[in-house]
């Protein structure tokens, strides 16, 4: 490879966020350029065109699909009520007239001579588009959405469930190796995002859930809590749709890790303030990880962390993200580039790492995180 | 006639990673000298795949001395020392191409369709069927919910009924997707069914769709004709996938041949080289997130791609869809439950991780036995011969059917099995590539197993399409690492005494007499361009692939593992009780020297 790329996750005071709010469809943008906005505040808006049911009048009325036209009551573009009729046979005698109606309410699509059957198109759905977080538009993309931009502490967790939601910050573990349990959780935290330590139970999941929690910030979870809670099993890390009433984000991964000591200061630092939290992760091309985004007040002499990504070097702190010491912080003390034969017999480019015990080890540059400062 | 050229360069963009290598003309034959890489630069900051195919390029440039790119530009011809003859490439970038196919009826034209989307290296999201029992608005709900790259329509033979093919373009038309790429672009579809119905499907679908049409794939029920719509499907890929991807035009214009899907390029050189030796082959590449299986039985290419199938991003797919009994049956020692499942789901979050400890390393090789093991079961459920030849039916009676055809994956008629893809290319020991593959597809009789060396079947498949020569010679030179021979049993049974009985004789003339009870297995150290010949007997009962009781004689190619002969019986069936399963695989790990000892 032409450099080591060992990206950790972000973990920062103050920085600057931009978000692209689009639309699915064309529609209309409801804010301008240099408004303020609330996360809740709705930016956007438009109408996903309403689903489609058919009425197979030809099996209906026992027709030829090309005559279909000389049965119809109603014509491409009509408005229809549920169980009217659409279309009906002219027999000789009235009593043995067949009707087929609509099942739904909705417009006539399109009337086919082909298959016969008619095509109704129900009454659009509004999708509205909420700004997710408090910040400045500063860009409108006509018909699409706009950028909000925001200055902000910003975390980012490994894996999360749950949909974007916005509430305050509440430590609810003093240290960062505590285990969250489900008296660990206060009985009414309507709103508020929770920030535990290690390990959350499914119990405490389901005390939050009770509790009105709008999130659930932890290191890790098992991964039969995670299969318990949203009652399958994921396959593959793609989320942020979760029917769950409690948005929860990891912030190291699955099993009993403590927090990382930064991460778990800071959210002390910022209980009591307003955040906006999302769970989607997209572990893929076009990676995606939760986030907690903290709006800071500007402060013109504080200088804002400007990510970049940065290659290993020794004295650099780094997690250490697979079996056997995971989760552990070390300090990199080496980097021989030669290939090392690691227990496993895979030829791999290794650092030389030394934990605050003094301890020391040996590991694939591929299983460790770099701890961003 | 082929091109004139002796300096080939060729890469393959992947999700992750941008392989380049050099081919260079030795005499008369053509040999890969050189190879590099690079991440693949699709995504920001960078959004430009042609960075990342320089940045290749120049580690190519670095090793081989040679001068290969100048003012950001591809040197062609080659002079001396500078430039070279060529530029191809191929890409699954992106993800790659996603499709949604609609057929008639599910087992027909259905499964003829999803056979095109799959042979043309796309990821098939849904067939829809208009006998596939979900109702209209469900059909049109889930069109809308996918956002397939194109749609393949196809139903009804030449002259046949029109009917469903319309109604299925009518519920397209109804759902109006709107493609991955973009809210502004029609999403394209191909029509490739009855012919009769081409203005029918005009009418309906030219407002909302980029329309294409293509041959019928099922002009008669005995016929299916899947090239012209495979090569439309690709023309599309190059024009509305590839060239909306970040610096791909500029890619396409630098490229001396059309850029093809990587899993695509694959499946040609593997027709190739079956059609050249005469063969019947499998191939197999496992990546992170997808498992392609290939074959080339009596000359019919197939291609499956298991997308919920992988190593990393797909391995806690593997593990639901397996069990974890499956996962633990191949391993000699205990795992805590619990334990297993939050590492599989850590390196679901974190695939970049390599295992370290051997522990680990077997718990990953024997995810992998079972995302190969699922991934061979689907290709051979798809992999089948036409259904509705036998008899002349109405469709209203061939509507009906629900029994596909029957697989033409005939394991004693296997000759060759290739494994690509980092678990099985970069294990630690080539034993464990040959090992894993053989407790997966189980292969009966008489069988040659290989690995690709460096993963370069894709630039290799894409050059068979402009010079075959010397995508053959590098392929059996330098692509290809022949593991060796497996000989296995075809069928399951008990023995008395031993299993088999083999007269074993080794290019240095020693003679190697012996017996194998049942249930095991052995090594044979033999290598690479030897043979050696063996006359085998199986014991009453048991068979070899040539009949029960009936000795096998032939003669064995060797490999960098060697001779392998497997008495497990097939299916292959662990002992139940968990202590003997243990012993088992523990004395079959050591019988392999698939791990060091502890």
């Amino acid at each position: 490879m032409a450099y080591a790329y060992t990206p950790g996750l972000r973990v920062t005071k103050n920085t600057i966020i931009r978000k692209n709010r689009l639309l699915p469809l064309k529609g209309e943008v409801l804010v301008k350029k240099g408004d303020k906005v609330k996360a809740e505040q709705i930016v956007a808006r438009t109408d996903l065109p309403g689903d489609v049911e058919t009425a197979n009048v030809v099996n209906r009325l026992g027709i030829e699909p090309e005559t279909i036209l000389s049965y119809m009551l109603k014509k491409e573009g009509d408005k229809v009520e549920a169980g009217e009729a659409i279309a009906e046979t002219k027999p000789f005698i009235k009593w043995f007239k067949t009707s087929c109606n609509t099942p739904v309410a909705g417009t006539i699509e399109k009337i086919s001579e082909v298959t016969g059957q008619v095509l109704i198109r129900m009454a659009p759905q509004p999708v509205e588009l909420r700004a997710y977080i408090d910040g400045t538009i500063t860009e409108i993309l006509e018909s699409e959405g706009a950028i909000i931009e925001t200055r902000c502490a910003f975390v980012q967790g490994i894996f999360g469930v749950g949909r974007e939601r916005a509430g305050e910050i509440t430590m609810v573990a003093s240290s960062p190796d505590e285990v969250l349990k489900a008296d660990g959780i206060p009985k009414n935290c309507e709103g508020k995002i929770l920030v535990g330590g290690s390990l959350v139970t499914s119990e405490a999941i389901k005390a939050a859930n009770e509790g009105g929690a709008a999130g659930l910030v932890v290191a890790g979870m098992h991964a039969k809590t995670l299969k318990e809670i949203l009652g399958y099993d994921i396959g593959v890390a793609i989320t942020g749709t979760e029917n769950i009433p409690t948005t929860i984000i990891c912030t190291e991964g699955f099993g009993n890790i403590a927090m990382a000591t930064r991460t778990f200061e800071m959210m002390k630092e910022l209980s009591g303030r307003r955040a906006s939290i999302s769970g989607a992760t997209q572990i893929r091309a076009g990676v995606i990880r939760p986030e907690i985004i903290v709006p800071v007040e500007s402060v013109e002499t504080e200088k804002v962390e400007e990510y970049e990504a940065s290659a290993l070097a020794v004295g650099d702190l780094v997690r250490i993200i697979r079996e056997p010491y995971f989760g552990r912080i070390g300090k990199v003390v080496e980097l021989p580039p030669e290939l090392t034969k690691v227990e496993s017999e895979t030829m791999v480019r290794i650092l030389k790492t030394e934990f605050p015990d003094g301890e020391k080890a040996v590991l694939p540059r591929a299983n460790v995180e770099l701890i961003e400062n | 006639m082929e091109q004139e050229l002796n300096v080939i360069l060729a890469t393959d963009c992947g999700s992750t990673t941008t392989k380049a290598i050099l081919i260079e003309k030795k005499g008369d034959i053509y040999r890969q000298v050189f190879r590099g890489e690079a991440p693949t630069t699709v995504e920001a900051p960078f959004e430009d795949v042609t960075k990342g195919v320089l940045n290749s390029i120049g580690e190519l440039e670095d090793l081989s001395g040679r001068k290969i790119v100048e003012n950001g530009k591809i040197i062609t011809p080659a002079q001396g020392e500078r430039g070279v003859d060529i530029y191809i490439s191929t890409s699954s970038a992106g993800g790659g191409l996603q499709m949604m196919v609609a057929g008639a009826v599910k087992t027909m034209t259905g499964e003829s369709a999803e056979r095109a989307a799959l042979g043309a290296g796309a990821i098939v999201m849904d067939v829809l069927a208009s006998n596939d029992k979900r109702p209209p608005h469900e059909k049109i709900e889930r069109i809308r919910q996918l956002r397939p790259d194109m749609i393949l329509l196809s139903g009804g033979t030449d002259g046949g009924t029109k009917k469903h093919v319309v109604e299925l373009a009518e519920y397209i038309m109804a759902a109006n997707p709107k493609p991955r790429l973009g809210m502004s672009f029609k999403l394209p579809v191909i029509f490739a069914g009855n012919k009769d119905a081409g203005e029918n499907v005009k009418e309906v679908l030219e407002a909302t769709s980029e329309l294409h049409i293509a041959d019928n794939i099922r002009p008669t029920l005995e016929r299916e004709n899947l090239f012209p719509a495979r090569q439309k499907i690709q023309e599309l890929f190059l024009e509305h996938v590839m060239a909306q991807a970040p610096g791909y035009k500029k890619l396409i214009e630098w490229a001396g041949a059309p850029i093809m899907p990587t899993p695509s390029a694959v499946g040609e050189i593997m027709r190739t080289i079956a059609k050249k030796n005469e063969i019947n082959v499998i191939g197999v590449d496992i990546g992170g997130a997808t498992t392609d299986v290939f074959s080339v039985f009596e000359e019919v290419f197939n291609r499956t791609v298991s997308a919920n199938l992988g190593m990393s991003y797909s391995v806690s797919n593997v593990l639901a869809e397996t069990g974890l009994e499956n996962v633990l049956r191949w391993l000699p020692f205990k795992v805590d439950e619990e334990d297993l499942r939050n590492r599989i789901k850590n390196k679901m979050i974190r695939p970049t991780t390599i295992p370290q400890t051997l522990r680990d390393l077997q718990i990953e090789q024997s995810l992998a036995r079972e995302a190969l093991r699922l991934a061979f079961e689907q290709h051979k459920l798809l992999a089948v011969g036409l259904k509705g030849v036998q008899q002349q039916r109405d469709v209203g009676a061939a509507f009906d059917q629900t029994q596909t055809g029957e697989t033409l994956i005939k394991m004693e008629g296997l000759d060759l099995l290739v494994g690509s893809g980092g678990v099985l290319s970069h294990a630690p020991r080539r034993a464990q590539s040959m090992y894993m593959m053989i407790d997966a597809f189980q292969p009966i009789g008489i069988t040659r197993l290989a690995v690709d060396s460096i993963f370069m079947m894709p630039h290799l498949g894409v050059l068979a399409t402009v010079h075959e020569n010397a995508a053959t010679d590098v392929f059996e030179k330098d692509c290809m690492i022949h593991l060796g021979t497996c000989i296995s049993l075809a069928n399951k049974g008990k023995a008395k005494g031993n299993a088999v009985e083999y007269k074993l004789t080794m290019p240095d003339g020693k003679v190697v007499q012996n017996g194998l009870p049942y249930g095991e297995l052995a090594l044979y150290p033999l290598e690479a361009g030897q043979e050696a010949q063996i006359e085998i007997t199986p014991a009453r009962g048991l068979d070899l692939g040539n009949g029960k009781g009936k000795q096998v004689s032939a003669s064995i190619e060797g490999g960098i593992v060697g001779l392998v002969i497997d008495t497990r019986g097939r299916p292959l069936e662990l002992p139940k009780d968990p202590e003997e399963r243990k012993s088992s695989v523990a004395r079959w790990n050591k019988a392999f020297g698939a791990y060091p000892e502890v």
